[in-house]
Order: structure tokens, then C-alpha cells, then sequence
């Protein structure tokens, strides 16, 4: 899923401080699983910021309202289609569902009420941790199953580095732990009986495929609508 | 001869060679660089050009290399992949080479988090780059010197003539891993490796007898790493912190006391001259010790920001006349 965190509530109001009715829209996906922006933390910000409203003396109505997803139109587009009197939106989305509603609505603003950080599993219950780092060329048929791009706070591909001590990263403090990928990596290809196989180098990477080669876009042509009609 | 390097001459010629390592200031100052080459001129083969050691920002080891080189000193270029994708890597060792640098030591470098281990600011805050890691960083390297051609493809006219160095932590978690990982380096074009720092001398020389196994002491000069030891607290300091540095206790117990506040500046001098005596005496005998394991063909001495000792600790391993080779 994709992880966010709150944002301080002071920069949350900062941004909508000077607007009369505020939307607040959470969306139902992973910031609800992540417990940062679904139903129930909409109706939580909702309360807070009603309540500085209050102590600073500012006049502003906030709404709440929460989606199924905030990326796909077809659970926007409702939305955006009555926005009565409404004059700026936060939104709990990831950043993703920010995006969506900029390009989609020209004139209201849309602000972040959370900061986005990673795709990233529950390793229990309130502890999320980063997995995947969406760098469109997956090596994990390389590494055990563990990802170095997303897990090593380097990114190599040819680890451990000389960092590495009791298992952790060299950036790992007692107060932020952080596990060596590559040890992980290390371990688990012992376990899995393929340790041999990290003696090939792995060539440097073609970062074209993430982030790197300017902004993503996906295409299936045969999904395209005008396609399906052409079928038809 | 890949490079014509003094330091490959001086191992080519089955010479016992030395490196030491100079650390460029935090400042603008060349001086400050050319009283560090004055101080250990004389003392090795070649010597080492920190790269943003420790991720704080110092006078750029490209720079300083080429003070050196102006000075008639030959520097080992340490190139970090942190701050450099590969296209200013690959201009970097090309302008290196322009001016006369010969060796290049590829790392990874210490993560921007790390900031001299809390005790300066750093730059925490920075995006780090990775763009390749030091196998391949290289494994570039020797693209670019014996394909002459850049890692992209292009070809170069003039390729530069490098001898191309990587560090190695033999001791380093998870170890049983970390002969293979020296074998990928080594396989990738490492000519020469220098150590971490070495002080459990036996532990080190169990882990070159796997070394020798796989043969790779013929196939890479491999120098090992020598921390000059300031004191107890230093050496119990990187036994504990410093990942891949193993301290044996009674290296340890060799060191006086440090001095109290209130003791008297007699006992205080007294005490820093044990110390100091200390000192000399351990990195000698690592020096001995690790010159008698079979592979090693070098040492690379550390003295941080104590770079006057290693002159008399060469002098006192018996290394002091630097071999002249043609």
C-alpha cells in the first residue's frame, strides 16, 4: 500500500486558514488502511481544525466527505461535480489523490493534509515500513525476494557495503532502527540455498525505468475506450 | 603496466608497499593540504586522497589529488558513488586523469546520515545519489581504461590509464559473505584493495587463507588496512561502533589510563607520551603482523588527523626507504 503520515496540525491549517468552506475528502484506500486518511481521520482532522478555527478567531466551515478512491475519475469526478460554495479542498490522499483533483478541477485549490513517504507493508500492527521503491524494473528474482532498491539505504545492488554491523545499516540508530538489506538478502538466499547465485555482479541499473526517466505514464491500447468502441 | 602508477610499479616489482591516507581540510585552505604533504613526504608509495570522508564537505579529493600530483606526490583519488551519477564520475576520472592522476580508489562512501558519527552537523538533509555501486563504479573504471569506452558506450579516444583500487571489510557482517564479496571486486577489474582497519591480526589472517583459496591475492595487490590506534577510547570507540572493526581486548589494556582532570601537567605529559608510545608500538606490530600473512602485499596506514605519526611508524617498520622504481 502507500504510506503517509500526518501532517503537524498548524501547518494543515496554515494552508486553509484564509478560505470560508473547506472541503476536507479522505479516500478509502491505502490512507485508510494506514489510518491517516479515511472516514474516521477526516472526521478527527474535521474536529481539530474546527476547534483552532475557534481559538484563532477564524470563521471557516469544514465539510467532510470520503471516497472510494481519490485516483479514478469515476469516484472524483461526483465529487468534484458539486462543489457548492465550496472554496479550497484538503485532501487526506496520498499525493496521488492531490494530483488527480488539481488536474481535474481548475479552479478550486487542493491542499495536502498528509505527507506521503513510501509503498510499504504492516509489519504489525501500527508499524509500516518501506518496500518497493517503483523503480519499473523489478530484481527481486535476483535477491531473495528483498529489495535492495528500496531496502539499502544506498540502493546497491552489489552489497553489503562495509556499513553493516549486527545486522543493521549504518544509519541505524537504537531510536530508528534500520535492517541491512543486503544482510537480509544474504541470509535468506542461505536459507533458500541460491547464496551462489549473488557472486554474478549485477550491471549498473537503468534508472530509466524509475523516477529518473521523467514521469511515468502506462499505456494498454486495448483497454483504451475509443479502441473498445471500435471494436464494437 | 595498466596505469604506470608508482604505486603499481613499486608492486609489480614485488615491493611491500605503503599507503597513507591524507585528509583534505574543511575549508579552502591549500596550505593546509601542502602541510600534510610536506608531512608525509617520503613516507609511502602513494597516498590516499579522502572523498568527503565521513559525508562532511571538505576540499574535494579531486582537487587536492592534483596538489599532490603538483607537488610530485602520487595520490590514490578515493571516489565516492554517494555524490556522483555516473556521468560525473566518468568526466571526474577523465579531468583526473588530464592531470596526471593515476589511482582511484572506488567506494561507495558513507551514507550523508552518517555526519562524522553525530559528531559534526553533516548534511543529513541531502539526497544522495547511488547511481552505481563501488563494483560497479569499478567495473566502469576499467571499461573506460582498457575498452575505451565510457558505460554508456561512446568511445574514448584517450582513455585514462588508471589503477583501479576498491576497499574490502573483511570482517565486516555478514562475514562469511565477505571473501565472495571480494571476489566480485577482484572480478570486476579491482587491481588493488585496501582494507578496513585491522587489529585481530589472527582473525584476518583465518579470512586470507580463503583469500588464497579462491587465488584472488594473485589476482589483486591487497593491502592491509592499518588505523593508527590515538588511544583506549578511540580503540573501544571502533570496536563498538565502527561496523566491520574488531578490537581484541588486550590491545585495549596496553593503553595507559587517560589522564584525570586534576592530575598535576607532569602525569598528564606523562601519560600522553605513554600513550603516544603506545601507539606507535601496536601499529607497528599490526604492520609486522599482517606483512607476515601470505597475500598481503602492502599496508595502508590511517592516521586521522594525526598524519604526523606516520612518518616514525614507517621508520620504525623498517619501510621508511620507499623503493625507486622505474
Amino acid at each position: 500500500m502507500i504510506v503517509a503520515n500526518e501532517k503537524p496540525l498548524a501547518e494543515v491549517f496554515g494552508y486553509i486558514k484564509n478560505y470560508r468552506r473547506v472541503l476536507i475528502l479522505g479516500c478509502g484506500e491505502c490512507v485508510t488502511v494506514c489510518h491517516v486518511g479515511g472516514e474516521k481521520e477526516v472526521a478527527i482532522l474535521a474536529q481539530a481544525l474546527r476547534l483552532k478555527a475557534l481559538n484563532e478567531a477564524k470563521e471557516i466551515e469544514f465539510l467532510e466527505n470520503t471516497v472510494r478512491r481519490q485516483c479514478e475519475n469515476e469516484f472524483v469526478d461526483p465529487i468534484l461535480a458539486k462543489l457548492d460554495g465550496i472554496d479550497a479542498i484538503l485532501s487526506l490522499a496520498c499525493g496521488v489523490g492531490v494530483n488527480h483533483i488539481a488536474d481535474r478541477h481548475g479552479t478550486i485549490p487542493v491542499f495536502p493534509g498528509v505527507n506521503t513517504v513510501f509503498f510499504g507493508t504492516c509489519e504489525e500492527h501500527g508499524v509500516w515500513a518501506e518496500r518497493c521503491a517503483g523503480c519499473g524494473t523489478c530484481i527481486l528474482h535476483l535477491t531473495g525476494g528483498i529489495c535492495p532498491v528500496a531496502r539499502c539505504a544506498k540502493s546497491i545492488l552489489n552489497g553489503p557495503c562495509g556499513g553493516t554491523k549486527d545486522g543493521k545499516c549504518e544509519i541505524s540508530t537504537p531510536e530508528h532502527p534500520v535492517d541491512c538489506a543486503w544482510y537480509l538478502i544474504v541470509e535468506r538466499m542461505k536459507r533458500l540455498g541460491t547464496l551462489d547465485h549473488l557472486s554474478e555482479i549485477i550491471p549498473p541499473k537503468d534508472w530509466s525505468s524509475a523516477r529518473d526517466g521523467g514521469p511515468r505514464r502506462r499505456v494498454r491500447e486495448d483497454l483504451r475506450l475509443a479502441k473498445i468502441e471500435k471494436v464494437k | 603496466m595498466k596505469s604506470g602508477s608508482n604505486l603499481e610499479k613499486v608492486l609489480l616489482a614485488g615491493h611491500f608497499a605503503v599507503t597513507a591516507e591524507l585528509g583534505p581540510p574543511m575549508s579552502a585552505s591549500g596550505d593546509e593540504v601542502k602541510r600534510k604533504m610536506e608531512i608525509l613526504r617520503g613516507s609511502a608509495d602513494a597516498y590516499n586522497i579522502t572523498d568527503c570522508q565521513t559525508a562532511v564537505v571538505r576540499l574535494s579529493s579531486i582537487a587536492s589529488a592534483i596538489m599532490l600530483v603538483q607537488g610530485g606526490m602520487e595520490p590514490v583519488m578515493q571516489m565516492t558513488t554517494r555524490d556522483r551519477n555516473r556521468i560525473a564520475i566518468q568526466a571526474d576520472i577523465l579531468g583526473a586523469a588530464a592531470f596526471g592522476i593515476k589511482n582511484c580508489l572506488c567506494i561507495a562512501g558513507d551514507h550523508q546520515k552518517f555526519g562524522a558519527a553525530g559528531k559534526l552537523k553533516g548534511h543529513p538533509h541531502a539526497k544522495n545519489v547511488y547511481d552505481v555501486d563501488s563494483i560497479q563504479l569499478v567495473a566502469i573504471l576499467k571499461k573506460m581504461r582498457d575498452e575505451g569506452r565510457q558505460e554508456g558506450g561512446d568511445p574514448i579516444e584517450h582513455p585514462p590509464k588508471l589503477f583501479i583500487g576498491a576497499a574490502w571489510t573483511p570482517m565486516g557482517d555478514p562475514m562469511e559473505f565477505r571473501v565472495v564479496r571480494l571476489a566480485k571486486k577482484v572480478a570486476a577489474g579491482a587491481d588493488f584493495i585496501q582494507t578496513q582497519g585491522i587489529y585481530d591480526v589472527k582473525l584476518f589472517a583465518e579470512i586470507m587463507k580463503k583469500v588464497r583459496n579462491l587465488g584472488l591475492h594473485e589476482k589483486t595487490a591487497i593491502l592491509a588496512g592499518i588505523i593508527v590506534p590515538k588511544n583506549a577510547g578511540m580503540l573501544r570507540y571502533m570496536n563498538t561502533s565502527v561496523a566491520g572493526v574488531r578490537v581484541p581486548e588486550e590491545l585495549i589494556a596496553r593503553f595507559p589510563k587517560a589522564a584525570k582532570k586534576d592530575d598535576p601537567p607532569s602525569v598528564k605529559k606523562e601519560i600522553a607520551a605513554k600513550t603516544r608510545e603506545t601507539a606507535l608500538a601496536i601499529t607497528v606490530e599490526l604492520i609486522e603482523q599482517c606483512r607476515e600473512i601470505e597475500g598481503v602485499r602492502g599496508v595502508h596506514i590511517q592516521a586521522i588527523e594525526a598524519e604526523e605519526m606516520v612518518p616514525e611508524i614507517v621508520k620504525r617498520a623498517g619501510l621508511l626507504l620507499r623503493p625507486k622504481v622505474a
